[in-house]
């Protein structure tokens, strides 16, 4: 009846994860609890869970990923302070299988759960606003999207209270993770919460490239696309092509585990060679995936903040587009290790550090927009400035481990780890929180309090250095990746350095909650009322902060690369139409929702090898899809005099908001 | 923020000076013990100090811009218009360009010279060794010798060492971090090693790829001895009572935790060629390829050998 699900499935003798079971239970009781107290299940279900906005959306995949962030961090502490501990004659607080299933559950998290969704939830709320679209191009599918990715997030979080998770690294390598190895529902787990997401990430990045390439404003020419928008383009080209690998690599080990095949076996044939080549196939293309918006985002406030418009447009452009096709080419440098003839090696050597040329040009762009500028320090541009040192020094030991002969002695290290969280953590993620400081005023009406973001800024840039600083040294006194347990005492010192840096990180995070409670709580201070705090050179700024549903009344027509800028300095930013149309706009739907959900039990079921539940639950996911798509009534029309009302309301405020003083950044200059 | 961030700054670098002085001995890569690791140490510093052209730049301007161009410094020249500069623009495409290219034609020449399957030519004739990983422990097997060890790699000084490995479980990732190159070693598979050291003493081994509950301990002692020291060493293991014959290897390949040491006095003919062909068996089926599975192979340098 219930597969391999009994009882024993829940670690009762393990006080760390009851502990974190009994706290996430508690907390999503009272969350419950609060809604039903302030009854807003209505408006949850009616505006949010069914929504189909793009603004909505994007504010929902923000908002989980900033939980997700959270439950990788509390990995991240756990295998610091472990490893901090378990030197010589101690083995630290984790058992070896425990510390196993924490790295796996922390890279898979922060990469398809952190990483992903912060991207695409930035990309949900920007994109069409800055193109001068009203929404996306599949308004429906981007709900499915949204809804798949929580699915894949929630099989994570109920793997730690029923079952286990991965012990096999986020990369999953086989044959560990065949059946003869992992028997366990850990891998499980892994492969649906991985395939799931990944194909709701798939999904979106058809929806976004469509709506780049179909959906822009008359006049925004390719060349005359803000440069989010071209790193979106083309982080969207590299999903298309990249997602379908790892789908079907994923399939491969699937059907190797649950029908006894031989694709990745040790015996029979099967050769895991194939599994390592085809998840890094996805895998490299993923890293450029959540880095080159944050790139965009970068080009969007470097160029804001200067009060310029960004050096080298034409180089940015061409420098996107030549990483977007390189990062095909590089995934072999990942195992150089394995013994390939060296002229092989040699050829993903010199690929890979030809991407440094075009990462580069984009560093220069970047200081050369500061150059004869007029430079307003706001926390957007302390995350920039940090993310300009950081990601330089995290591309040298990028090029460094491009050279075959050094990762002959670096690879699997510390070293490693140390490198690619310097280019994830200030090339994705600095640029996300930039970005979420950027445009949260324009997500939610008021701005976020720059005293408490430069507090956090400051925590994360410290914390960083002496978080990961010990780990490049580690990596040159020879100490592997991945290890519960070592006898090498000289290692511990610079592990305990490392423990100490994720704390004043722990500082920074800290700082930001209480930067969004001040901000919620000073929110008529700090409100945005002209929809342009930053003196903003794209056309989201043209819009009300928060947008009118419909985002422009009427489409604006483009000129030249800064839009908004261009029409501020002709005087014709403001311009009321002569008369509002009609808007015709999509009808929220519970499909995306129920799909999400009948996908998590799909997954659960296939987990726990409960067959008769999967079927039943792939089966709605088919009749729900099949009854959306036969339904012809999706969209409503807001009238003109609706239209006219909301543009009017907007009028009047902007019309309070002249005398306001901008936010300059300069109060917070020492 | 400019003050401040010059502090931060300062401090990082003193404290990576710090690291850096404060151990030297226990920064393996940094102190090789023979030529290919060396040789390696010499391409990292050799890259860093490349890559070092174009990154001290980008670190002055990024303090020296914001510093001279922030908003309330009204003296300064402010340009809203300009956003382009094929001046600048050659020069940041081209400068890096040509770092590049540099580091292309070293890796070129490197990549090949310290290629993990060729033999280093010493004129002294080279010692072979077997390497297998077991869950989760590396057993050693010396064909000439026709002696075996688990976790104790002991070897003559001054004299290459080529290895052949493979694995009877996961992949696993074979290291010796102060001799050079680590290789893969996967099942049904061969991969080659070549190393030598060129000082007597003893080193860290270790797995260096993930392989389950036991990884952490999977490591192992190798001793670089003086020829005479190694004979020596030989006979002493040759008095063992244990020897590797196939019911002994299937017990030691059974998952074991914790890092300990055995000797086998004699080992079965072609152990490790058999381990490889165990998982293999298919091709068993083909009379023709059996004979290759089974007998001695013929490793082309640098491809990957499925046997």
């Amino acid at each position: 009846m219930f597969g391999k699900l009994s009882l024993s499935a829940i670690p009762y003798h393990e006080p760390i994860v009851m502990g974190a079971v009994i706290g996430s239970i508690l907390l999503a009781m009272v969350i419950l609890v609060l809604i039903t107290y302030y009854q807003k299940w209505t408006i949850l279900w009616k505006e949010w869970l069914t929504s189909v906005d793009h603004k909505r959306i994007g504010i929902m995949y923000i908002i989980l990923s900033l939980v997700m962030m959270l439950r990788g961090l509390a990995d991240a502490v756990m295998m610091r302070s472990h490893q901090a501990l378990s030197a010589g004659m101690s083995h630290g607080f984790l058992t070896p299988d425990h510390f196993s299933q924490v790295f796996s559950a922390h890279g898979t998290i922060m990469i398809i759960f952190v990483a992903m969704p912060f991207l695409v939830g930035l990309m949900n709320l920007v994109v069409p606003p800055q193109i001068g679209s009203r929404d996306v191009a599949f308004p429906y599918l981007n709900s499915v999207s949204l809804w798949l990715t929580v699915a894949g997030a929630m099989l994570v979080m109920v793997s730690l209270g029923v079952g286990e998770f991965s012990k096999a690294g986020w990369s999953g390598y086989a044959p560990l993770t065949e059946l003869k190895y992992s028997p366990g529902t850990g891998v499980d787990y892994w492969i649906w919460a991985f395939q799931i997401a990944g194909i709701g990430s798939l999904v979106t990045s058809i929806n976004f490239l469509v709506t780049i390439l179909k959906m822009r404003a008359p006049g925004m020419t390719l060349m005359r696309m803000p440069i989010f928008i071209w790193t979106v383009l083309c982080t969207a080209v590299l999903m298309v092509l990249s997602f379908p690998v790892l789908t079907v690599a994923l399939s491969m080990l699937t059907l190797d585990r649950y029908l006894g095949m031989h694709f990745f076996t040790n015996t029979l044939g099967g050769n895991m060679m194939m599994y390592v080549n085809l998840f890094w196939i996805w895998g490299h293309p993923e890293v450029y995936i959540v880095v080159l918006p944050a790139f965009g985002i970068f080009s969007e406030v470097v160029a804001t903040f200067s009060g310029k418009p960004l050096f080298g447009y034409t180089s940015m452009v061409f420098a996107t587009m030549a990483i977007m096709v390189l990062s095909f080419s590089v995934w072999l440098h990942h195992f150089f290790t394995m013994g390939a003839s060296p002229n092989v090696n040699i050829f993903f050597g010199i690929t890979t550090m030809i991407i440094a040329v075009p990462t580069g040009v984009k560093v220069f762009n970047w200081l050369f927009t500061m150059y004869r500028g007029r430079i307003r320090f706001t926390t957007p541009m302390f995350w920039t400035l940090g993310f300009i040192i950081t990601f330089t020094i995290g591309g040298m030991a990028g090029v460094l481990l491009a050279s075959p002969p050094a990762d002959y002695v670096l690879h699997n290290s510390l070293f490693l780890i140390a490198h690619f969280h310097s280019m994830l953590i200030s090339g994705a993620l600095f640029g996300y929180f930039a970005g979420y400081s950027y445009w949260f005023p324009k997500a939610t009406g008021f701005t976020l309090n720059e005293k408490w973001g430069k507090r956090a800024f400051w925590s994360w840039l410290i914390g960083f250095y002496l978080a990961f600083i010990p780990l490049y040294v580690l990596g040159f006194m020879g100490m592997p990746r991945r290890m519960a347990h070592y006898d090498i005492l000289a290692w511990q010192p610079y592990l305990i350095i490392a423990a100490g840096g994720l704390a004043v990180i722990l500082i920074g995070v800290l700082c930001q909650m209480i930067q969004l409670v001040v901000s919620i709580k000073e929110r008529h201070i700090a409100r945005d009322l002209t929809g342009d705090p930053w003196d903003g050179r794209t056309l989201e700024w043209a819009m009300a902060s928060p947008p009118a549903i419909y985002n422009f009344a009427a489409t604006p027509e483009v000129h030249g690369i800064d839009a908004f800028a261009d029409m501020k300095e002709k005087g014709i930013a403001y311009v009321k139409p002569d008369r509002y149309q009609d808007i015709h706009m999509p009808k929220n739907t519970a499909a995306g929702f129920v799909n999400g959900v009948l996908s998590f039990i799909f997954g659960f079921a296939m987990v726990w090898y409960i067959w008769w539940l999967a079927g039943i639950s792939a089966l709605g996911m088919l009749v729900t899809v099949i009854i959306r798509s036969t339904d012809d009534n999706t969209d409503f029309a807001v009238p003109a005099a609706e239209v006219e009302r909301i543009e009017n309301l907007r009028y009047r405020e902007l019309a309070n908001a002249v005398a306001m003083p901008r936010l300059t950044g300069d109060q917070a200059m020492p | 923020m400019n003050k401040k961030s010059d502090l931060v700054f300062i401090g990082l670098l003193s404290l990576c000076t710090v690291f850096f002085l404060g151990g030297c001995s226990d920064i393996l890569l940094f102190n090789p013990k023979g030529p290919i690791g060396d040789a390696e140490r010499f391409v990292i510093i050799v890259s860093i100090a490349l890559m070092l052209i174009v990154v001290i730049p980008v670190f002055i301007m990024v303090f020296l811009f914001p510093r001279k161009y922030r908003a309330s410094n009204t003296k300064a020249t402010y340009m809203p218009k300009w956003s382009h500069s094929a001046k600048i623009e050659w020069v940041i495409w081209l400068v890096p360009a040509i770092i590049i290219t540099v580091l292309g034609i070293l890796i070129w020449n490197t990549t090949h010279r310290l290629d993990p399957y060729k033999p280093i030519v010493t004129g002294v004739k080279p010692i072979s060794i077997e390497a297998v990983s077991l869950d989760w422990k590396w057993l050693f097997i010396y064909p000439e010798q026709n002696i075996a060890t688990v976790n104790q790699l002991v070897f003559p000084a001054n004299v290459p060492l080529s290895f052949r490995i493979t694995s009877a479980t996961v992949m696993t990732s074979f290291f010796i971090p102060q001799l050079g190159s680590q290789i893969y070693a996967m099942a049904g598979m061969q991969t080659r090693l070549n190393l030598m050291a060129d000082e007597t003493g003893t080193y860290l081994g270790q797995n260096q790829q993930f392989s389950g509950r036991g990884y952490a301990d999977m490591s192992f002692k190798a001793t670089a001895v003086s020829r005479e020291q190694f004979e020596a060493w030989v006979q002493k293991i040759k008095q063992s009572p244990d020897r590797l014959d196939l019911s002994r290897y299937e017990k030691l390949e059974k998952p074991s935790t914790g890092y300990s040491v055995m000797s086998f006095s004699s080992v079965k003919t072609d152990l490790f060629d058999y381990i490889i062909s165990k998982y293999n068996e298919p091709m068993a089926m083909n009379p023709d390829i059996t004979k290759e599975g089974f007998g001695p192979m013929q490793p082309k340098t640098g491809a990957l050998e499925k046997s």
